[in-house]
């Protein structure tokens, strides 16, 4: 009975209700990707305009940060994938655990972030702020597409945490064997993983060993 | 425990082996591959997240064509992108080391 009343028009089945979130969640995170596919396309082309200052200006990047952070990420989109196997194969309580697990790396991720950007800050390489200063205009125009591109992953990497969190004090999402929001919930979250899994060899990466 | 555990263990253990690798060899003098080799290995790491945490290889034929809409559309977006700058007219000396008017319009 439960189930008949969580389901709404025009479902008749929890099966296709079930089918359309998520076929609706991957539309959804496919305009997300055109988003990021956007700053990808920019970094695309100063790296085509500019091959050496922009391998010079990523070697200026935190390397270890942005590899501690791939490592955090991975490890959180791991907790999400346990949880939606925990809550299909009825087991709520390690659902809520690897959900607190996976919450808990963002926390870090976002602790490391801002480490990166503190540092940053005192370098004065922070565009805008009144102590900024660069090398070359385009320190500047990287530094831009860095903070772009990081904030806006980091936005929506603090909109899936919260979602995460809610999903975790959700008793009924947990004890749903189809896990409708945790499974939605961790299709969110494994895409903000896949963004960082490109940003980190475009802005990290790029400039290592130079 | 669940059966599934250890399956997305070892997809786990496999992507933090790519990210070892990725690192390792941005450091090698691997010279115009070197980016090529990077987005190669970011390339399988989407690939292992998308078929198992992500569960495509579970998923039926209409999610994996609203998923492999979405990366077509990145592709030709990238592409496009691609085929402009490397195609525009340069002047002579530009793309040399330290060049800055690379692809500039003539």
């Amino acid at each position: 009975m439960a189930e008949q009343r969580e389901l709404h028009e025009p479902f008749h089945q929890p099966e296709r209700q079930a089918e359309a979130d998520r076929l609706g969640m991957l539309v959804f995170l496919g305009s997300e990707a055109m988003l990021f596919g956007g700053i990808f396309a920019a970094a695309l082309a100063l790296r085509f305009l500019h091959p050496q200052e922009f391998v010079s200006a990523s070697s200026h990047m935190k390397l270890w940060h942005g590899t501690l952070n791939t490592a955090v990420l991975l490890t959180s989109s791991l907790m999400a994938a346990i949880a939606v196997e925990a809550a299909r194969s009825g087991r709520r309580r390690s659902a809520g655990r690897a959900l607190w697990g996976a919450v808990a790396s963002a926390l870090v991720f976002l602790a490391v972030k801002a480490h990166e950007y503190w540092l940053e800050y005192r370098e004065g390489v922070i565009p805008g702020l009144p102590n900024a200063h660069f090398t070359s205009g385009f320190e500047q125009l990287f530094m831009n597409l860095y903070f772009a591109a990081t904030g806006l992953h980091a936005l929506h990497l603090v909109v899936g945490m919260v979602l995460l969190g809610i999903a975790a004090i959700n008793r009924r999402a947990r004890e749903d064997r189809r896990a409708v929001l945790i499974g939605n919930v961790a299709l969110y979250w494994h895409l903000v993983d896949l963004v960082w899994i490109f940003l980190y060899p475009t802005i990290y990466l790029a400039g290592a060993g130079e | 425990m669940s059966p599934a555990l250890p399956r997305l263990l070892l997809v786990w253990l496999a992507l933090l082996l790519l990210l070892a690798a990725t690192l390792g060899a941005a450091f090698l003098p691997l010279g115009p591959a070197k980016p090529w080799i990077g987005y190669s290995i970011a390339a399988a790491k989407a690939g292992l997240v998308l078929w198992f945490f992500m569960d495509m290889r579970r998923e039926g034929g209409l999610m994996r064509l609203a998923t492999g809409a979405a990366l077509l559309w990145i592709a030709f977006l990238l592409c496009l992108v691609a085929a402009d700058y490397l195609t525009r007219s340069r002047p002579a000396g530009a793309g040399e080391p330290g060049a800055t008017n690379a692809g500039e319009p003539l």
